[in-house]
């Protein structure tokens, strides 16, 4: 038991570290389902496309021999706009293709067709990058190497960055929702499209810009993801995927707030129940099961409380 | 230009001749002679199977369509999968897949609710026989002497039936409140904990094996005879997919089937009508389920090997792909989707990554050697769904009433093309304005 209790600050870090990257591409799904009320299934896509535009970015500065030549900053920060770019150019485009002219059909059309475009770009990158480097399973470059160690806790440099970053886009996301002119018009056409199309806003590009924002947070995700993990493929955000959307229905869809709790608590949840499941089930149930935690989770959360932790009660719309 | 000519020409020809029973059988053995003279072709197959088609839409009456079925169904193809066994392989697939998308078409297409666990099922009559059949039961009963011969088969199939059922019913209960998309990402966590469940139950006590899944898996037998060759199979799931067919089609026109249909229509409307809104849902799971437990223990006994990798998220995406390649809630319809997909996994995209390695090669094209053009079926999946939903969400073989519905809610869409849909559309159309964003 003491063994236990002394990798608990360790396993709370992996949480909290997992956390973040949950809560930033559950934003995606929460903004998307605000205003639409759809969920984006190629949402995790996005992820992983940033994920896969980051590490290209990486990688050929590093054949062009300049990664080592620039500082770690500024890699980093060319990373990540490279990933957010891709992927937030990719959600608007994955609007206008496969969803905007399904707008009006019935519920089920416009998500199958999301399926559609999630199985599709997972092969397509799989198809790019086995034609354009012979294998789809890529190494990010490492950017920072150094640990902090505090009284025998270690504490990865980039890890802190993954959680700063993430913070200061959350806060940023916030700010933008709450407090400009276009995040206003972006909360008229989440409450009612018709009656904000009356006041003079145009609800195309609020739904375009929609997709913008939450698909580059989602590459952001993505780049981060893989700066921390450093191997990245094709399915990767499949799973990820669906426990972004469970941290999403978690906190309250909708929720901009809501996505960031449930992302860190189910981060929390999924690594202190790998690790200790196995524990306290004396090794008959391990570590093997932390992805039925997400689902039940999901589940539990759809049938007690469907409003989720942070959302107010909203009538049945169907 | 000139190919059209021909098309046209030719289609013409049999416009005029579909309605003679000895122009339909004509065209049906001069396909036979053609896949027996080059019974390695994948085209002369698709040709075969085309012809098959050419004869549903035919205009002969009802018996000679049933007799043309049962001699090419009972005789003809068996008869090429002897010279081409592959052929057999491929037609018993297409039928496995045939019944799953019956059972996911009662689902999604009747009662309208979108299963994206369905492959769970299959799954759970798959492990049903294989445990029982193999002697991977003997980890956890004692006493009995396992494998159990094939002749206890025929009551696995039923346990199977039974067994899937049971988690149809199971997984139902909680989630049937949900509405449509929930229900969907829900159904979706089912089928990876029922997944991941398989993958992980070789401890503490050893049920699956785990990851390094089943085998070998007893086949049916009669009385001792043991039914393990390609053509048993063949015929065991063309007499169950008949008894599913028959199944389907009298469920449709029953008043169970027009009960789903008002509930997929509209669930507040159906329920104050009077439908047991709750039981009827439940029903359609149990029922969908049910026709992927007994096709899951026959895939079990035939593959003699089951893992869990079989079970994957893949393959529900790839049964709906052909429920709504079909036409959602069209009894032909996923009967034709199963088809083709089946015929594209294992025929075209296999011709097509054999032809690209031939001209890799031959030096013509340089490809990289991780291309393998058969690897991308989720490429073909996704783009089928994406230009279904957006070109004919009807599907290939149109449902009456399904048609009706599609049509209509775009018709309404088409009409406030640049304003949103006004409130209160009837199917909950997508962008009416959301939940509002906090």
């Amino acid at each position: 038991m003491h063994e236990a209790l002394a990798m608990l600050p360790q396993v709370l870090i992996d949480g909290l570290t997992l956390g973040f990257v949950y809560a930033l591409v559950a934003l995606g799904y929460t903004m998307v389902y605000g205003v639409l009320e759809f969920i984006n299934f190629a949402h995790s896509e996005i992820f992983m496309i940033g994920a896969f535009a980051g590490t290209e970015a990486l990688l050929i500065m590093q054949s062009a021999g300049i990664l080592n030549r620039l500082p770690p900053f500024v890699s980093l920060i060319i990373a990540l706009l490279f990933g957010m770019a891709v992927a937030g150019l990719l959600a608007v485009g994955m609007e206008r293709v496969a969803y905007r002219p399904l707008r009006g059909a019935p519920r089920l059309v416009p998500l199958i067709s999301a399926i559609g475009v999630s199985f599709f770009l997972q092969d397509a990158v799989r198809l790019f990058e086995g034609l354009w480097r012979n294998a789809f399973y890529l190494s990010t470059p490492v950017l920072y190497r150094q640990t902090l160690t505090f009284s025998g806790l270690a504490l990865p440099v980039k890890t802190i960055i993954l959680v700063v970053v993430c913070l200061a886009i959350m806060f940023g996301l916030q700010a933008f929702v709450n407090r400009t002119k276009l995040g206003r018009a972006l909360r008229a056409v989440a409450q009612d499209q018709a009656t904000a199309s009356i006041m003079g806003v145009n609800v195309n590009f609020i739904i375009s810009l929609t997709f913008l924002i939450g698909g580059s947070l989602g590459g952001a995700a993505g780049v981060l993801f893989a700066l921390q993990y450093t191997l990245i493929h094709p399915y990767v955000g499949f799973i990820l995927g669906i426990k972004a959307f469970t941290a999403a229905v978690f906190g309250g869809i909708g929720n901009i707030a809501g996505a960031m709790v449930g992302g860190v608590l189910l981060g929390l949840i999924e690594s202190l129940g790998s690790a200790y499941l196995g524990v306290f089930t004396h090794g008959a149930f391990g570590a093997e099961y932390k992805d039925v935690f997400a689902f039940i989770i999901l589940i539990l959360v759809l049938i007690l409380k469907p409003s989720g932790l942070l959302g107010e009660t909203v009538g049945e719309k169907a | 230009m000139i190919l059209s000519a021909l098309f046209s020409r030719v289609g013409g020809a049999w416009v005029k001749m579909n309605d003679k029973p000895a122009a339909v059988a004509a065209l049906i053995a001069a396909m036979t002679v053609l896949v027996a003279l080059i019974p390695r072709s994948v085209i002369a197959f698709l040709l075969f199977i085309g012809s098959l088609l050419a004869v549903y839409y035919s205009r002969l009456d009802n018996r000679h369509k049933l007799a043309i079925a049962i001699v090419t169904l009972g005789i003809i193809l068996p008869g090429i999968g002897s010279l081409n066994p592959y052929y057999l392989d491929v037609a018993i697939q297409v039928g496995i897949y045939m019944a799953l998308a019956l059972g996911l078409n009662i689902v999604v297409g009747f009662a309208g609710l979108l299963d994206l666990g369905y492959v769970a099922f299959y799954a759970t009559g798959a492990y049903v026989w294989g445990i029982f059949g193999s002697k991977q039961a003997a980890n956890f009963i004692h006493g009995v002497n396992f494998p159990l011969s094939g002749d206890w088969f025929w009551l696995f199939l039923f346990l199977a039936v039974a067994a899937a059922a049971t988690a149809g019913i199971l997984l139902g209960l909680p989630v049937l409140r949900l509405k449509g998309d929930y229900l969907a990402i829900v159904t979706l966590g089912f089928g990876e904990i029922i997944r991941i469940v398989l993958n992980n139950l070789d401890k503490p006590i050893n049920i699956t094996n785990g990851p390094n899944g089943i085998t070998p898996v007893q086949a049916p037998a009669i009385f001792g005879y043991k039914l393990d060759k390609g053509v048993h199979y063949y015929f065991l799931v063309l007499l169950i997919l008949l008894i599913i067919i028959t199944v389907a089609r009298r469920l449709e026109r029953s008043r169970i089937g027009r009960a789903w249909e008002a509930i997929r229509e509209d669930e507040v409307a159906a329920g104050a009508m009077g439908i047991p809104v709750v039981r009827m849902k439940l029903l359609a799971f149990a029922m969908g389920a049910s026709f992927a437990g007994i096709m899951g223990a026959v895939f079990a006994s035939k593959q003699t090997f089951i893992d869990p990798s079989s079970f994957s998220f893949m393959e529900s995406i790839g049964v709906l792909a052909m429920v709504i390649l079909g036409g959602m809630g069209s009894i032909p319809g996923a009967l034709i989707g199963a088809t083709c997909v089946v015929l594209l996994q294992l025929q075209v995209l296999k011709a097509l990554s054999d032809w690209f390695s031939q001209l890799r090669n031959a030096g013509i094209l340089k490809l990289p050697t991780q291309l393998e053009i058969a690897k991308y079926e989720k490429l073909v999946f996704g783009l089928v769904l994406i230009l279904m939903m957006i070109y004919r969400p009807t599907g290939l073989l149109p449902a009456e009433r399904r048609k009706h519905e599609l049509e209509h809610a775009r018709g309404e869409d088409t009409g406030a093309a640049e304003a949103p849909t006004p409130a209160g559309t009837p199917a909950a159309p997508m962008g009416g304005g959301g939940r509002g964003l906090a």
